[in-house]
């Protein structure tokens, strides 16, 4: 299959079937409806399981029964209904069940709007639920990378067993770009037999099992949190991604941005390199994990004066910059947060005021 | 010798952590045979909810989730829609499917999910310590009504299988009782017909079963039942709301 136009919420929801998810259940918002029309449509095709919830928030307990029944499966929504889901990725990440959840995020607090934002950053990779659970996030710039974002987070969710997020900005789920789909994803369902609630006439052990995310007993709830803590430690080691650019430059400033943001960035860097100014780029893939050592050694770099973080929220990446960058030059904030995503004009001119 | 009495498989050889003269152990017990007659264990997986019943899977030996606070039927739904072919029941006190899981069940009653309720209504709050539940009746005294459930601020009881049978879609919606031994017989077989229903594939179903909270109503276990007989039968009706049959 060669390149097709596609918007960015059907390749997402295209992508899920191909990495052999065929269970999706979910509640519409803008913007990223689309992928519920889209796979409403195409689950009954492939023989796969679609649902419309009535809320987000059942609709977080849907994946977490049939997560833990064994199933693939995946959801999609937006800031509000991310909100709102978050109850159910707490209990997801303590009864460390794998699923996957894509964030197509618009601006807030509140209804905010139903424009691109960036302004889920801290919910995304600090914040989701309550107690001591993380997310792993992948954090997409274009359709293309969306799909294979996709693709790769379900294999990630089940050898952590830890719900994956991928999240977007609305651009990502608006705009048509032309895709080229890997193949099927290959790898099976990993075996879930010791743990999974598949009914105990379907596995070769007659022990029953249990997913739960109650411990009475203080040293258990300790030990299972020590447990996701290993996890966190082991996905800080293995799954850090990033994108480095115009880094082999001699460039005064280094910029850290991700998603549709970066690549305004990057038209950004190209111009001003015309003019003579060198600027590089760390791009997170990861945001969480974020790539603390890569950030750290552009920063580090002899003539790099200071850092620059773009994104479409009001700083809120600021603090993992910082703490990378472990004062090695001061770190700056320019964004928009209203929905409007900054032209690579605004950009230069915040770089300008820097250097 | 034959064997007269017996615990069924389907349930633990434990001690539970109920009060004396609560229902649960005996709904358990109705529910485990239940399981064992239509030999359906090897492919069950039961929801515990948020509530005295949160620890139920000790005390079954098959497949268990743990939901969070009303929202098991959500869970029930997700299991069902990707492995139709397991039974699943949801086992929820009254705080937790009528108010914080209303929305939950109406929808899954509504969607005619699958699975089979088990819907205990003790008119409390137990396991956070006797505060008022949506099932609480009038002019009860519970730790957040200490005057007595004033109707005037929080309504009447909400009628869980009243309200369910009103919904268009099929279903199977029965409301019994386990308080004294005459009635356990008939809150047995309708729990029977619930799941047999799950099995042929037919509907959505739940049984109600009024139950006792001697602990949270500051009673004895048999002043208990009389309270019970005396105050929430008359307003709570038993038998069964709605068949697929009559829909
Ligand atoms: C989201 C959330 N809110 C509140 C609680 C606290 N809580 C635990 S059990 C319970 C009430 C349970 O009552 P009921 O469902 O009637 O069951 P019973 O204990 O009477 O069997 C409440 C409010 C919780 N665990 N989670
Ligand atoms: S508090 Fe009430 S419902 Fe809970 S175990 Fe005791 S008697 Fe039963």
């Amino acid at each position: 299959m060669g390149k097709v136009l596609m918007k960015g919420n059907e390749a997402i929801a295209e992508a899920a079937i191909r990495a052999g998810c065929l269970n999706y259940f979910a509640y519409p918002i803008t913007p990223q409806s689309e992928v519920a029309e889209y796979l409403s449509r195409r689950m009954p095709e492939v023989g796969g399981v679609f649902l419309q919830g009535e809320s987000e928030v059942a609709v977080s307990y849907m994946i977490f029964g049939a997560a833990a029944a064994g199933a693939r499966v995946f959801t999609t929504s937006s800031s509000p209904g991310i909100s709102l889901m978050s109850e159910g990725i707490s209990y997801i990440i303590g009864a460390q069940c794998p699923a996957v959840f894509v964030n197509i995020m618009r601006g807030g607090p509140g209804l905010g709007g139903i424009l691109p934002s960036q302004a889920d950053y801290n919910q995304a990779t600090k914040g989701i639920g309550h107690g001591d659970g993380r997310l792993l996030v992948l954090a997409p710039a274009s359709v293309q990378e969306a799909v294979e974002m996709v693709m790769t987070a379900f294999p990630l969710a089940e050898k952590y067993r830890n719900p994956v997020m991928v999240l977007g900005d609305g651009l990502i789920g608006q705009m048509m770009e032309p895709v080229e789909f890997p193949d099927h994803l290959k790898t099976e369902p990993s075996n879930k037999d010791d743990w999974a609630t598949t009914g105990m006439d379907n596995r070769k052990s007659n022990k029953r099992n249990l997913v739960r995310s109650l411990y009475l007993d203080p040293v258990q709830l300790n030990e299972n949190n020590l447990i996701l803590k290993r996890k966190y430690e082991q996905m800080k080691k293995e799954e850090v991604r990033f994108e480095a650019y115009h880094t082999d430059s001699r460039y005064k400033l280094l910029i850290v941005s991700y998603g549709t943001m970066s690549r305004v960035c990057k038209t950004a860097i190209d111009m001003l390199a015309e003019e003579g100014i060198e600027v590089g780029l760390i791009r997170p893939l990861t945001v969480f994990p974020f790539p603390e050592e890569a950030v750290f050694e552009a920063a580090a770099r002899e003539g790099c004066k200071a850092v620059l973080s773009v994104e479409m929220s009001m700083g809120q990446m600021i603090e993992d910059i910082e703490r990378s960058v472990r004062g090695a030059c001061p770190v700056h904030w320019y964004g928009k947060c209203g929905g409007e995503v900054p032209t690579p004009e605004e950009v230069i001119e915040a770089v300008k005021q820097l250097i | 010798m034959a064997k007269l009495f017996s615990k069924p498989e389907a349930l633990a050889d434990q001690p539970t952590h109920y009060c004396p003269g609560c229902t649960h152990g005996v709904i358990h017990r109705l529910v485990a045979e239940v399981i064992d007659e239509l030999g359906i264990r090897g492919r069950t997986v039961g929801i515990a909810p948020v509530g005295c019943a949160v620890l139920a899977y000790n005390y079954f030996t098959f497949d268990f989730q743990e939901a969070a606070h009303g929202r098991a039927p959500a869970m029930a739904t997700g299991i069902k829609r990707v492995r139709p072919d397991l039974i699943v029941f949801t086992y929820q006190g009254d705080g937790d499917l009528a108010s914080i899981g209303m929305g939950e069940i109406v929808h899954a009653a509504n969607r005619g999910e699958k699975f089979t309720t088990i819907f205990v209504n003790n008119a409390i709050y137990g396991m956070t310590g006797g505060q008022m539940a949506p099932t609480t009746m009038p002019g009860q005294r519970t730790t957040t009504s200490p005057f007595g459930r004033d109707t005037e601020e929080s309504g009447m009881p909400v009628r869980i299988a009243e309200l369910l049978a009103s919904l268009a879609t099929p279903g199977y919606i029965s409301r019994q009782t386990v308080i004294k031994p005459k009635y356990i017989k008939k809150a047995k077989q309708a729990i029977k017909r619930a799941f047999t229903y799950q099995m042929e594939g037919k509907c959505f179903s739940l049984v109600e079963v009024v139950s006792t909270c001697p602990t949270n109503w500051g009673l004895t276990p048999v002043e208990a039942v009389k309270w019970a007989e005396e105050n929430m039968l008359p307003y709570y009706r038993l038998g069964d709301f709605k068949t697929p049959e009559n829909n």
